[in-house]
């Protein structure tokens, strides 16, 4: 409590630092409903993927066994499905109802276009003191990658896994060799989503110098000026230019929600980090 | 008249005295044996025998000198040859002859009947060969560690009586229950290397059939069988796959665990190609036994290739079999390959470049990513050690 009173007294030093929101609550809702779910995968799929180690077993054991590994993958697939869904239904809300603009195109999209190509060679050319770091918008390179590459993984790793939920189903459109060919895929797409996450996209949003340890902006949906300025120079430009930065003013984050979303987030990647390497044992191991 | 008395009289007189001398009578041996809690000039108890029990007994119409014949005369020598057991039962004696017991010294009479003045019957729940005590009378040798390990044989008692058998004769008091007699046989008991011993290899399934007589018979009629049969002694018998001892309920969670590693002890590309199938990765974590094992879909005992039209995986049965937990299997559900290889390219190619899809998507990404991610590593943190004095926040 002393630590917390502390915090908010240092609070009125900082007043003048403006914050900026980034994210929507509904899109913080769906990276929580996200890694949630896709944490309870992760640890309920592992142990399937690797069902000769010893971890898995013990696992296995202290939860009672297969029947609730495969009760809690699919609660957790298909809680994941339904915020899958609702997403999809939004962004053609958003286009198709409300006609928002630059949904599917443009700066704020996150369709890849011709300045992320330039942009990634561009900033490999950084990494190597060839060029000037590149002034990033609204969703670098990096980003947009994670963004679909949950998008494919969704589909992939979804209809694989209701194919194998409901085979007898499935069989009736799908040829034979397809109910042998899902597990291989639902199993290495699920690995490809586990060892990115928990490793790349760790890396790359959070645990880089730029966030370490955490980039809060997910949770709390707000960034600070400078943050906003340095991470994505190109879009704070481009709406300072527009004269409309006031319109994205928000609050700075109470201490109460940084301290929670330090304990979610820290937990998360404490999970992941603990699957990462158990996965990575499994894996050579065998 | 008169002479013919006397002569008489004088031949019965030369009979008495000719006849041996008259037999210890059983109150004379009783007057010592009959306290069993007396003891001799040495300290020791002499042997007692309580005559109730004993009267009661098979034996109890025989006098002592019919078995001890070389006690005479009372004192009798501290030392007295063993009585001969097969001065009677020589038909027993005959068997012991070449049997793993046939050490007489090492394994008297009494160390399976026990107490040679209370036999009884072996349909008589005192005798020690009464069906639910022979367990407990060779446990008292094969349940003990020091003594098999001498022999180098298996400590077989806590296996035998924790199994199905065990079980069925200890809890339920079933007689027809399997006991060490019932395989082993008595009296002629023969080391399973014997080609004349019932456990050896090719007489198991007889010896099993001697209870479990349709089991042996679809056995008989599966390949398993057949091969023994044909004196391919690589086949597995009974005992390779439900142990000889240690016999537990097939349907028991225990045993569906363990039972898909013997068949695959043999069967080890077909082992190596069911553990990459979901049967396998959720059957071995345990706590969901119905998962398909080797023998809910070949059949345990009358196991028949694929080809037999009776086999429960021949093409036109496959519905059925699959159905048994897949409701609604139909006929393009069972083209679904139980034991595919994604590493052969022959046999499953849609598999095998499926799998090699995958795993090319899983290292170009994750490589690509990999030099990526510790490229702006460094390339940050030493952005950040040569502006760290400058203005930028935290996160500058």
């Amino acid at each position: 409590m002393a630590d917390l009173k502390q915090d908010t007294s240092k609070a009125p030093s900082h007043a003048g630092e403006r914050y900026f929101v980034r994210f929507t609550r509904e899109q913080r809702y769906l990276h929580a409903v996200l890694f949630t779910t896709f944490l309870g995968l992760a640890a309920t799929g592992l142990p399937m993927r690797f069902s000769e180690s010893f971890w898995a077993r013990k696992f296995a054991s202290g939860v009672g066994g297969f029947g609730t590994i495969i009760f809690f993958h699919k609660f957790f697939a298909v809680v994941l499905t339904v915020a899958f869904l609702i997403h999809v239904k939004d962004v053609f809300t958003r286009a198709l109802v409300h006609r928002e603009k630059g949904i599917f195109w443009g700066k704020t999209s996150m369709v890849a276009n011709w300045k992320d190509v330039k942009d990634i060679f561009g900033h490999m050319r950084w990494f190597l003191g060839l060029g000037p770091k590149p002034q990033f918008e609204r969703y670098a390179y990096w980003e947009k990658f994670d963004y679909w590459a949950v998008f494919w993984g969704m589909i992939v790793i979804g209809f694989s896994g209701y194919a194998m939920w409901f085979a007898p189903f499935f069989a009736r459109f799908l040829p034979g060799w397809a109910l042998n060919a899902v597990l291989v895929i639902h199993s290495e797409e699920g690995l490809l989503a586990i060892l990115f996450i928990f490793s790349i996209h760790f890396v790359n949003t959070h645990l880089r110098p730029d966030s370490f340890p955490m980039d809060m902006v997910i949770f709390t949906g707000v960034e600070s000026e400078e943050e906003f300025k340095t991470k994505r120079p190109e879009e704070y430009q481009r709406v300072a230019a527009q004269g409309k930065l006031e319109t994205r003013l928000g609050v700075k984050p109470p201490v109460w929600l940084l301290n929670f979303s330090k304990a979610v987030g820290y937990t998360a990647i404490f999970i992941g980090l603990l699957l990462l390497v158990l996965t990575l044992s499994a894996y050579f191991g065998s | 008249m008169k002479t013919a008395s006397s002569i008489a009289l004088v031949f019965g007189a030369l009979l008495v005295l000719a006849a041996p001398r008259v037999a210890l009578a059983e109150t004379d041996c009783l007057s010592c044996h009959g306290d069993t809690s007396q003891q001799d000039a040495s300290g020791k108890n002499i042997a007692g025998v309580d005559t109730s029990v004993f009267h009661a007994s098979l034996h109890g119409s025989l006098k002592c000198g019919d078995c001890h014949a070389t006690i005479k005369d009372y004192p009798h020598p501290d030392q007295v040859t063993p009585v001969k057991c097969e001065s009677c039962h020589t038909g027993e004696a005959e068997g012991l002859v070449g049997s793993v017991h046939a050490n007489r010294a090492e394994h008297p009479c009494t160390s399976c009947h026990g107490n040679a003045h209370a036999i009884f019957p072996k349909t008589d729940p005192r005798s020690a060969v009464y069906p639910l005590n022979i367990p407990h009378t060779c446990g008292a040798c094969h349940g003990n560690d020091a003594m098999a390990k001498q022999h180098g044989l298996p400590n077989v008692y806590p296996q035998y009586i924790d199994s199905i058998h065990g079980f069925a004769l200890s809890k339920e008091g079933l007689l027809v229950a399997a006991n060490c007699q019932s395989c082993h046989g008595s009296h002629h008991i023969l080391s399973h290397s014997d080609p004349q011993s019932p456990t050896y290899k090719t007489n198991i399934p007889k010896t099993c059939g001697n209870c479990h007589a349709g089991i042996t018979a679809n056995y008989m009629g599966g390949v398993h069988g057949k091969a023994v049969a044909a004196g391919d002694l690589h086949a597995p018998v009974c005992s390779d796959c439900h142990t000889a001892h240690a016999i537990l309920q097939p349907t028991e969670a225990t045993f569906r665990m363990q039972s898909t590693p013997i068949c695959g002890s043999c069967h080890k590309d077909k082992l190596s190609t069911y553990r990459d199938t979901f049967h396998s990765q959720l059957g071995s974590l345990g706590g969901y036994v119905e998962t398909a094992r080797c023998w809910d879909c070949h059949g345990a005992h009358d196991v028949l290739p694929a080809s037999d039209p009776r086999s429960p995986i021949a093409p036109a049965n496959l519905v059925a079999t699959c159905g048994k937990c897949h409701a609604g299997a139909n006929a393009s559900f069972v083209q679904y390959q139980p034991h595919a290889n994604a590493h052969n390219r022959k046999l499953n190619p849609a598999l095998y470049f499926t799998r090699l899809f995958m795993n090319l998507l899983l290292a170009g990404t994750l490589g690509f990513f990999l030099i990526h991610t510790i490229l702006w590593l460094i390339r940050s943190r030493y952005q950040q050690i040569k502006t760290r004095p400058a203005k930028g926040g935290k996160n500058g």
